[in-house]
Formats: structure tokens, C-alpha cells, sequence
């Protein structure tokens, strides 16, 4: 087709018309009034959400002097990263005058354990659900998926008896065998629900070659179960480190986690409120969640198991 | 010596009988194909002889050891599956080592099988490749090199060529034939491909409803089949079946359809048994010629001509309404509308009793 000529006979005296002359990629317009309005509407609901993470990070860089000002969304005049020092090592929560820092490392503390621990009982249970199925295995599934929908409350009290009798009350044990616990009924479905979605024949051919409960578990579905592992951890992290009823129910002061923490250095109500700090302060704990989310978005690769059917 | 039996095997799901006392023997080096339509139990069966799914009842014996209670691992078989189900995280060389490595063999065995695994069916030079770098043709000769490696000697095969083109599909199939001629394995092959099974099959069992209907070696199934339903399954364009009525005529039997008779003098037995029942006829499309002008036979009419380039299929309509194909050469010249008269070869058709739908 390199004459369009030939293709019709409207080219009068040189001047192509466009519908006969058209090839290739059809031309399109950038600025056409349907981009103009998604991208507006996109860009004024974006605002919307970073507005108060805007106010946060420009009132944490400033002293309480010009905070007094009342501009609040005017940038600093005057950087300052004092009240991140401070709210990281020197805040008061009654007693301790050391800041978030040792909230930090107790949540760390708590959250490590715990997202190993739910995540790695958790998929075997979904992978036993999945592909070994025992008589009762529908019941049990059906049992585990009710606990996810009884309210947390109404469990607050009687855990606190059995962890009183188990000695491990108001420890970061205790907390941690919580959030394992709670974690279970989601996590057991999202990685039944994954191992399910994997062809059967890869698990019987496994089988055909010798491989037992442990050898598939471990060389062929934990291999192809990443997607999945990082859509728990991130789950599982956010949730954990996030928690607040919880930590302030089954710990004492001094291993309180970060949440408990930040809550106590902001309703403080001796001298003035330092709104820089209390700002600073939060930024940090809302860190780590943030940070999984930046980092495991790349993670998340598709079609892991693409080799294994027909693709 | 058989080297597969199975007694009185039978499966439940619930109240369904998905198997109901099956029996089949195969005998040593034996190509035993299972065919059938969806839902028919084939697959069912091969998950059984291979151990993968537990049987309600009954007996499975493979070279003469009752295994029916082992894990399939223990059972000597090597499987391929239709998806090739192979492990997408590892190499071509990791998935053919897997089941070695888990037996606890020796390094330098293992490597020893999976080269002549990988010479026999030429995947050498992809030893090293994942398997979503692979062709769906590469991938499942990955699938069969698995079983190769185990050094079995019964082979199970879940419609291992359905997920291929049409091109590929005939080449891998005449690569098993020749896998087969060269290893002497027992094999047995579950499909859902008549053409496969006919080319394949030293026997062929043809399952309905969890029963199999007739188990026979592939001629016996094409020009014999034992009740309507085989005959209705192989053979593409299907047979035509003619109901009528076996009547005695001057001393022989006749078939009798409409106002034509139809002598059955040629047909197998002569079938003098029948008089006086209610059949069918069954003929196959290249059992009948098409003639013009006086010759004796049924009348029809031309319908439709398809042409298949070697030869041609022509379609046409009874006086009783119904449409019957005819194979012919792709040069007959017939035109739709032109009236003819077709001669069964009553010799090769098939007479079925229309009450219990077996063969007379």
C-alpha cells in the first residue's frame, strides 16, 4: 500500500483526502476534552489525599514560634528537624522521657515474630486445605472462616484469662501469640484460596514422583507461592504494626508498641501542646506501613506459575 | 504375564457410582487406549491404576504385586498429564531430576537417565531452560521425559496431546507410537480423540457411564462395535443409522426400512437370528456407493457436497426424510438435487437390536 492512490480515487490534483490517505496508528489526541476531565478530576482528588500528609510533614519542620503564626499550610521559613528528635528520643509518656523509640522497637519486637509465625502456620493450613483433603477439612475450613467475622470485643475478655492462666499476660509473648491467632482465619483463606487456584496435575505429578505432604509443601508450592507470601506479609505487617486494642489490652507500660506510644506523647496534657512533635511523631509510626508498601509493590509478580499450564 | 489388573473396581463419590465393578486386564508391553466422552470415568480409571485417587472398592495389580493400597510413587508408573503439570520454578533438568532425587538415587544415575531421556526424545539442548521458555510441543516432551527417567515399565498417559495444535498433535502422537515400538512399555492412554486411539491403540477400552462398552483391538472397534453406542462414537463422519425391522423373505432375512428391503445375506451371520425385531442399521459413510441411472438400491437425493481434497463427502436425503453421508472420490460429479440410488455393503455394516442396542 505504498500509493494510496491506488486505493481509491480521491486524490484530486495532489491534495490527499484524509480518509484515503489514513495508515498506520491512528492519531490520537492528548488533550481531547475526555482526558482534560479524568486527569482534572484525578489531580483534585490526589490533592485531597496529600493535603494532610502536606500539612504534617511542613508543621512537623517547623518551631512552635511560627507554628503560633496560624499558617498552616504555608511552607516552613525556617527548617527545623528538632521535633523529629524530639519525638523520636525525648517525648514524655509518663515516666519515660525516652520518646517513640522504645515503642519502635517493641512493635518490632511483636511484628517480626508474629508475621513469621501466623504467615508460616497459616499457608501450610491452606495448603493441607487446599490439596490434602481429610475427612472434616470443609467443617474445619468453615469453623476458621467464622472466627474472621466475630467482633473482636466480644474475644477481649476471655483472652486476657487464657493468657493470664498460660503466665504470659502483659509480655510481648502473650501479643504475639494474639495477632497469630487473629491472623489466622484471613491468611488460612488467602493461601487456600492461591493453592486452589493452582493446577491439580502439578500436585499429582509431585506425588507420582515421590514427593510427601513436606516435599511438595516446600520444593513446589512454597516456589511458586510468592505473589501471595508478599501480599500476606504486607497484610500482616500493616495490620500488626497498626494494631492498637490489642497492644494497650494485653501488654504493660513499659512494652507498650509504637500505636499506644504515639497515642500517649499526643493526649499528654501537661505544658503546651507541640504540635510539631506530636506531627513528627506520627509521620514515624505511619513509616514502616508505608515503607512496606513502597518496597513490596514491585514484588508482587504475576504469572509465576505460567510455566506450569498452557500460557 | 498381565501387567496391569484390575478387579472389580469400583468408586463412589456420595450416592454416585463414578466407577462400577470395572474390570480390564493388559498384558505386558500392551498400548491400551480408554476412550470415551467427558465424564465418562477414563481419567477416573488412570487416577486410580496410578494410585492418585483411593478406591471404594476392589483390586489393583501391577506386574503381579497387588498395590492397591500403595502410594503411587511405589506403584512403578510413570504419568503425563494433559497441562504437562510441570514445575514452572525449575529448570528442564529439575524437573526430570525431581523424582530421582527423591528416591535417593546417585548423582551420577541420575544424570546417566536424564541424558538418555533427553537423547531418546531430543531435548538436549533445553536441559537448562525453564519450562515457560518451552513450546507447548517442548513441554510436553518435558512431560513424557519425566516418566521416561523413572525407568518404569507402565507408562500412564491423561490426554497428553489435547492442549496442542493440530499439526503438532499428529507429530507427537506418531513420536509416542515410535516411543513406544522402541521401549516395549505397558501404556495406557486416556483419550477423548478417536483418531488418536484407531492409530495408536494395540486395544482400545470405549467407556460409558463408568462401564466400559467394548475392549477390542481397533479394527474389531471400527467394523464391529459391540452396541450403538460404539458404533455412534468412532468414526468421523459418524455412521448412519437406519431403523427398520428385520423381516424373513424368501428363506433369507431382509431389513426392512420404509418401502425398501434391503437382503442381509452378506451380513456376518446372515442375520437369521433377528427376524422379527425391531433393528438398526448401521452403515459407514465409505460402505456405500453412489450409483445413477437404473441400478438397483434405495433412492435418495442429492443434498450437499463436501469436499475433503483427497476425497469428498457427499450428503444425502431418504425417502424417509433422513440424511445419510457418503465417502466418495473428490471427482464424482454429482450436483445437489440429482436423484440417485446407493448399495450398502451389507458385509461391513452393523445390525443392532433397537430395544437393547446391542450388535445382533
Amino acid at each position: 500500500m505504498s500509493n494510496p492512490a491506488t486505493l481509491g480515487p480521491a486524490v484530486v490534483g495532489g491534495a490527499a483526502v484524509t480518509r484515503d490517505t489514513a495508515r498506520g496508528a491512528r492519531p490520537r489526541r492528548t488533550l481531547s476534552r475526555r482526558n482534560i476531565m479524568l486527569y482534572g478530576t484525578l489531580i483534585v482528588i490526589s490533592l485531597y489525599y496529600l493535603l494532610p500528609l502536606y500539612v504534617m510533614v511542613v508543621t512537623s519542620l517547623k518551631g512552635m514560634p511560627e507554628i503560633r503564626m496560624g499558617n498552616i499550610f504555608a511552607p516552613p521559613l525556617e527548617i527545623t528537624f528538632e521535633p523529629w528528635v524530639k519525638a523520636w528520643a525525648e517525648a514524655c509518656t509518663g515516666l519515660n522521657c525516652d520518646g517513640l523509640s522504645r515503642g519502635f522497637w517493641n512493635s518490632v519486637r511483636i511484628t517480626v515474630p508474629s508475621v513469621i509465625l501466623s504467615i508460616a502456620i497459616a499457608s501450610v493450613n491452606g495448603y493441607a486445605l487446599a490439596n490434602w483433603r481429610f475427612k472434616g477439612s470443609q467443617v474445619f475450613f468453615t469453623i476458621l472462616i467464622f472466627g474472621a467475622f466475630i467482633p473482636y470485643q466480644v474475644m477481649l475478655y476471655p483472652i486476657v484469662i487464657l493468657l493470664r492462666e498460660m503466665g504470659v499476660y502483659g509480655t510481648l509473648t502473650g501479643l504475639v501469640i494474639v495477632h497469630t491467632i487473629f491472623g489466622m482465619p484471613i491468611l488460612t483463606l488467602l493461601f487456600r484460596n492461591y493453592f486452589t487456584s493452582v493446577p491439580e496435575e502439578l500436585f499429582k505429578a509431585a506425588r507420582v514422583d515421590g514427593a510427601g505432604f513436606w516435599g511438595i509443601y516446600f520444593k513446589i508450592m512454597l516456589p511458586m507461592a510468592l505473589p501471595i507470601f508478599v501480599v500476606a506479609i504486607i497484610l500482616q505487617v500493616t495490620g500488626i504494626w497498626n494494631d492498637f486494642l490489642f497492644g494497650v489490652v494485653y501488654t504493660r507500660p513499659d512494652v507498650y508498641p509504637m500505636t499506644v506510644q504515639l497515642n500517649n506523647i499526643v493526649n499528654s496534657v501537661q505544658g503546651v501542646k507541640e504540635y510539631n512533635v506530636n506531627m513528627a511523631a506520627t509521620i514515624l509510626t505511619g513509616l514502616v506501613p508505608l515503607t512496606i508498601y513502597f518496597i513490596s509493590g514491585k514484588l508482587f509478580v504475576r504469572g509465576i506459575a505460567a510455566g506450569a499450564v498452557k500460557g | 504375564m498381565a501387567s496391569i489388573v484390575v478387579k472389580d473396581l469400583t468408586l463412589t463419590y456420595g450416592s454416585v457410582n463414578v466407577l462400577d465393578k470395572l474390570n480390564i486386564d493388559v498384558a505386558e508391553g500392551e498400548f491400551i487406549v480408554l476412550l470415551g466422552p467427558s465424564g465418562c470415568g477414563k481419567s477416573t480409571l488412570l487416577n486410580c491404576i496410578a494410585g492418585l485417587l483411593d478406591i471404594t472398592d476392589g483390586q489393583i495389580w501391577i506386574k503381579g504385586k497387588n498395590v492397591t493400597w500403595e502410594e503411587p510413587k511405589d506403584r512403578g508408573i510413570g504419568m503425563v498429564f494433559q497441562s504437562y503439570a510441570l514445575y514452572p520454578q525449575m529448570s528442564v533438568r529439575g524437573n526430570l531430576s525431581f523424582g530421582l532425587k527423591n528416591a535417593g538415587l546417585p548423582r551420577d544415575e541420575i544424570d546417566k537417565r536424564i541424558a538418555r531421556a533427553a537423547k531418546i526424545l531430543q531435548i538436549e539442548p533445553l536441559l537448562d531452560r525453564k519450562p515457560a521458555a518451552l513450546s507447548g510441543g517442548q513441554r510436553q516432551r518435558v512431560a513424557i521425559g519425566r516418566a521416561l527417567v523413572r525407568d518404569v515399565d507402565v507408562f500412564l498417559f491423561d490426554e497428553p496431546l489435547s492442549n496442542l495444535d493440530a499439526k503438532l498433535r499428529s507429530e507427537l502422537r506418531v513420536e509416542i507410537k515410535r516411543l513406544h515400538a522402541n521401549l516395549e512399555n505397558t501404556m495406557v492412554y486416556v483419550t477423548h480423540d478417536q483418531i488418536e486411539a484407531l492409530t495408536l491403540a494395540d486395544r482400545i477400552a470405549v467407556m460409558r457411564g463408568g462401564v466400559i462398552q467394548q475392549l477390542a483391538d481397533p479394527k474389531t472397534i471400527y467394523n464391529k462395535p459391540a452396541n450403538l453406542f460404539v458404533a455412534g462414537f468412532i468414526g468421523s463422519p459418524a455412521m448412519t443409522m437406519l431403523p427398520g425391522r428385520v423381516e424373513n423373505g424368501a428363506g433369507e432375512a431382509t431389513f426392512v426400512v420404509g418401502a425398501e428391503r434391503i437382503p442381509l445375506a452378506g451380513y456376518d451371520g446372515g442375520g437369521t437370528g433377528a427376524t422379527g425385531r425391531d433393528a438398526i442399521l448401521g452403515v459407514r459413510p465409505e460402505h456405500v456407493a453412489i450409483r445413477t441411472g437404473d441400478a438397483p438400491g434405495v433412492p435418495a437425493t442429492v443434498d450437499i457436497d463436501e469436499p475433503m481434497g483427497s476425497d469428498s463427502l457427499v450428503w444425502l436425503r431418504l425417502p424417509n426424510g433422513q440424511t445419510i453421508s457418503v465417502r466418495t472420490s473428490a471427482e464424482h460429479g454429482f450436483k445437489p438435487g440429482q436423484p440417485v440410488r446407493l448399495a450398502a455393503d451389507i458385509s461391513k455394516a452393523s445390525l443392532f437390536d433397537r430395544e437393547t442396542e446391542q450388535r445382533l
